[in-house]
């Protein structure tokens, strides 16, 4: 099911949580909410699952072209997966995920057997099976988010809204659950929306990235799109290490098409964007000396000073071309950006 | 020896402070109820059984345990409902409302009792007004459930408060996000949660309402039979220089006490068997 946002405001006081959002969500995707923690990216997902109302008289909400607006949370048919989890503690596994079932009306309430059915079956979705009469504190966190998954699926809701899922983790747990998160994703194929401050999370498993800064939507686009060709300098220095340049002074470098924003009078760049050559007197480029090479990891890093202006670059390239170009300490080179897209109007100076 | 065995620990003074903790309960606790204990052993057995089992007596415990029962379930229910409100809303006199929550703790019971009296007598506030319509508080077991409901409420609201303030909103809106209508949600997954801390503040009101006695002498009317508590009746047993009854009935409330307490705690064990993490 799809989800249209339309001018959603919301403030808390004086601050404001949410300034006009406006987002569609194409039906079976698996999309990530992405931001620095404050930008507003979990009182989006809470105000969707109608868990936060938005400000009155501003914007609606609809799904499948339906408005919820003003549908209480537990009869917009939403699964929301809670940051840390909120298992109820009391209840085994079992009774965790059969809880949206239980509290049906008589009249609408599935027949024991069949809840249980359903629970066992989730249980093996989520490949957690014969752990249906352990207490959550018997379980792993990793194993606690996948119940609170498996609860939230139980109702059969017709969109997930998952809240940092992977936050309370530690890093390898974190890896293995994004990735069975994205097959999962692909296996039952329900409308999923996702908040990460992580944008390596974001960009590995999203369908869709929205990057949200300070209240509004940055850019919404394929984890490629806004990693080749980030739309504001947010997203530019969000998804990535960034060298943020005065104008002048690579801007020789600057051509149409070139992976490189210019706004406001500075340039951004990425580090692996730009190129390092022996330098040549009149064949072009920027004129840099260097004054930092650090070559541990898969990829050496350049401090690089230019010589028009001393401002610092950083430039990244592999090991073998570090080693094929011969570089030392204080060698004078030429920089040129590397590789050319294509850019918007936009983006050219 | 297993026990003792030393562990070593990052946290120092295990020994010291244990033993500290063995001689103070000793001195503090032990040694003055033992001394109960060893009094009425100077007793023989029908001696004590007369002493502890004579009618007056037994109206007498009958009326305390009730009357503190009831105390403490009233208690448990309203106190609940105050916590609660004092933590999930904000209101203007708040601080004042919570303030207030610790009177009953701070009154001399002496003080709490006659103002009690003074309101539910006949010619009192309440009492003029509750006296014609055929009831009747001072004076008789209802007054003495009432001074004991006095007492026993900030054992509740206190205890149930730190654990409000740390239930998780979560909870409650992870059930409505699953269905739940508010009934449900509280039944089946706040009372639950909060169960534990309700038991605590009901024993601990209940073990307070049990030994209370300034404040129940002034409103019952000490009437044998009918409205004597039984510190009273120790009381006047001492009063009359009979100091091994007046033991021989301390013992007995002693370790019908203990009995309650124990229980109440092995109920709150079993009830926080989830906690653990």
């Amino acid at each position: 099911m799809s989800i249209h946002l339309s001018n959603i405001n919301k403030s808390f006081g004086a601050f404001t949580a949410l300034g006009g959002v406006d987002l569609n969500v194409p039906a079976g995707k698996l999309v990530a909410l992405l931001g620095p923690s404050g930008s507003g990216k979990t009182t989006l997902l809470r105000i969707i699952a109608g868990l936060d109302e938005p400000d009155l008289g501003s914007g609606s909400i609809a799904f499948h072209g339906e408005d919820v607006t003003r549908v209480p949370a537990g009869k917009r048919k939403v699964g929301f997966v809670f940051q840390h989890y909120a298992l109820f503690r009391h209840m085994t596994v079992f009774d965790n995920i059969a809880f949206g079932l239980n509290v049906r009306p008589r009249r609408d309430r599935p027949p024991a057997s069949d809840i249980a059915d359903r629970v066992h079956r989730l249980l093996k979705l989520v490949q957690l099976e014969g752990l249906d009469e352990r207490l959550p504190s018997q379980l792993s966190g990793g194993q606690r988010q996948r119940v609170a998954l498996a609860r939230a699926l139980a109702v059969e809701p017709k969109v997930l809204l998952l809240d940092e899922p992977f936050g309370a983790l530690d890093a390898k747990v974190r890896k293995e659950l994004r990735r069975w998160l994205r097959r999962f994703h692909e296996e039952i194929n329900l409308t999923t929306l996702f908040v990460t401050h992580d944008q390596e999370e974001a960009l590995e498993i999203a369908d869709e990235v929205v990057i949200m800064n300070q209240a509004k939507i940055e850019q919404v686009g394929t984890p490629q799109e806004v990693y080749d060709r980030p739309a504001t300098p947010f997203v530019y220095q969000f998804l990535g290490n960034v060298n943020i340049l005065r104008a002048p002074a690579l801007a020789p470098a600057v051509t149409p098409g070139a992976p490189a924003l210019v706004r406001d009078g500075q340039i951004y760049v990425r580090p692996h964007d730009i190129a390092i050559s022996p330098f040549v007197v009149g064949a072009g480029g920027v004129e840099a000396e260097i004054r930092g090479i650090h070559a541990a990891g898969p990829q050496a890093k350049l401090t690089l000073e230019q010589v028009s202006n001393h401002e610092l670059i950083e430039v990244e390239l592999s090991r073998s071309e570090l080693v094929g170009l011969d570089l030392k300490l204080n060698d004078r080179v030429g920089l040129r950006l590397r590789r050319s897209h294509s850019f918007s109007e936009d983006y050219a100076i | 020896m297993s026990l003792l065995r030393k562990q070593h620990s990052v946290l120092p003074g295990f020994g010291l402070s244990l033993g500290f903790t063995l001689a103070y309960l000793g001195l503090i606790v032990l040694v003055p109820l033992s001394a109960a204990f060893l009094k009425t052993a100077g007793m023989s057995w029908g001696d004590f059984i007369a002493a502890v089992a004579s009618p007056r007596v037994m109206a007498a415990y009958r009326l305390s345990f009730f009357a503190s029962l009831a105390a403490a379930s009233v208690n448990a229910f309203f106190g609940l409902i105050v916590a609660w409100v004092l933590v999930r809303y904000a209101f203007p006199g708040k601080r004042i409302l919570d303030a207030l929550v610790d009177l009953p703790f701070a009154l001399p019971t002496a003080v709490a009792g006659i103002a009690l009296t003074a309101i539910y007598a006949k010619n009192g506030w309440l009492g003029q007004w509750l006296e014609p319509q055929g009831v009747k508080i001072a004076f008789t077991e209802i007054g003495v459930f009432v001074a004991l409901t006095f007492i026993g409420l900030p054992f509740v609201v206190r205890t149930l408060q730190p654990v409000l303030e740390e239930l998780q909103p979560e909870l409650e809106e992870a059930a409505a996000s699953l269905g739940a209508n508010r009934w449900q949600t509280i039944a089946r997954v706040l009372l639950p949660e909060l169960f534990p801390a309700l038991l605590t503040g009901f024993a601990l009101s209940f073990a307070r309402a049990l030994g209370e006695y300034g404040s129940v002498v002034f409103i019952s009317g000490n009437m044998p039979m009918r409205t004597e508590i039984v510190p009273l009746l120790i009381i006047t047993k001492l009063e009359q220089y009979d100091y091994r009854g007046a033991t021989a009935i301390a013992v007995v409330m002693l370790t019908a006490s203990f009995g309650l307490l124990l229980l109440i705690n092995l109920i709150q064990k079993w009830s926080r068997r989830h906690h653990r993490v």
